[in-house]
């Protein structure tokens, strides 16, 4: 099975990676885009027989390794492998 | 005085931090490398600078799992001294000894420069050698060094005095002028509510010795030997 656990930073956290990026794509003529946040995505595979169990491994995995829970929300996505 | 140094593989203020420790304590530290399962008796552990784990992921997020860390955080909860510097401090605040963490630079830019620092608790068993207030100059060089927690965290730090250090001009004023790198409240070292552990961004290592310019950092690890003996 396959899993999907995207990293963001939490509301109200200083991100300013994602802050360069927004200015540099409002200078390169991006005037439309208002808000860049930079997280990331981390693509796993995980031998398991069920989408349960697969989840609670991750969420697992989430809290103690993953993510900052201090600074950071985290969100699974959980798929067959095709 | 028993030391001992964990190494993590891309540490690399270890052996800095060494020599401070020995001209001060006049003892040789031991130099754990971080997948012993177990640690030689202790008096004080520190967790050097450096990039453990090349910084991925979080900085310090992976050397916070590493196999000695069990025992590490045993001790640091039964009161043995610990002090974690720059990439030991993330350390730190990743096994949650200390709150907090550690974000990225406000101005996204490695700041690698002497900074003058406030003492801001100097009653300390850490910094109870320096006098109230006191200006010190101690280097910093961090990438990751915004000090950041929830606003009741950060509070709970202010009302209990446990920040150690903050970051201010020569003249003392501590705002967001003298603010290198985002840190809330200007902090730039805090002590946990026992008061035996400690950790900082800047280097007290690094200003030991009049031959390499600082020598500020003496009275810090001065205040550590003696709460020790």
């Amino acid at each position: 099975m396959k899993a999907l656990v995207k990293i963001m930073p939490k509301k109200g956290v200083l991100d300013p990676q994602g802050k360069a990026i927004e200015k540099s794509l409002n200078q390169l003529g991006f005037s439309q885009i208002n808000s860049v946040i930079q997280g990331k995505l981390i693509e796993i595979e995980i031998d398991s027989i069920n989408e349960n169990d697969a989840q609670k491994i991750v969420e697992d995995a989430s809290k103690q390794l993953l993510a900052n829970l201090v600074i950071e929300d985290y969100e699974i996505t959980i798929t067959k492998e095709e | 005085m028993e030391i001992s140094v964990i190494v993590f593989p891309g540490s690399n203020c270890d052996r800095d931090i060494a020599v401070s420790l020995k001209k001060v304590f006049k003892s040789n530290p031991k130099m754990v490398w971080h997948k012993e399962q177990t640690l030689p008796k202790s008096d004080l552990i520190v967790l050097p600078g450096g990039f453990s784990y090349g910084d991925y992921l979080r900085c310090g997020s992976m050397a916070a799992n590493s196999p000695i860390m069990s025992e590490i955080i045993k001790c640091g909860e039964n009161g043995t001294f610990i002090i974690g510097i720059c990439n030991g401090f993330q350390i730190l605040t990743e096994t949650n000894l200390l709150p907090g963490t550690l974000i990225r630079n406000r101005d996204l830019s490695f700041i690698c420069k002497n900074l003058p620092l406030k003492v801001e608790n100097s009653k300390s068993r850490f910094t109870h050698k320096y006098s109230a207030n006191e200006i010190i100059e101690i280097p910093v060089a961090h990438n990751e060094g915004n000090y950041f927690a929830d606003q009741k965290t950060i509070n709970n730090i202010e009302d209990k005095d446990l920040v150690a250090f903050r970051y201010c001009n020569k003249d003392g004023i501590v705002n967001d002028e003298t603010n290198p790198n985002g840190s809330k409240n200007n902090i730039a070292g805090i002590i946990n509510e026992q008061g035996n552990i400690l950790g900082m961004m800047p280097h007290p290592e690094r200003a030991t010795d009049k031959v390499a310019g600082l020598i500020d950092g003496e009275k810090f690890f001065i205040s550590v030997l003696e709460s020790i003996q």
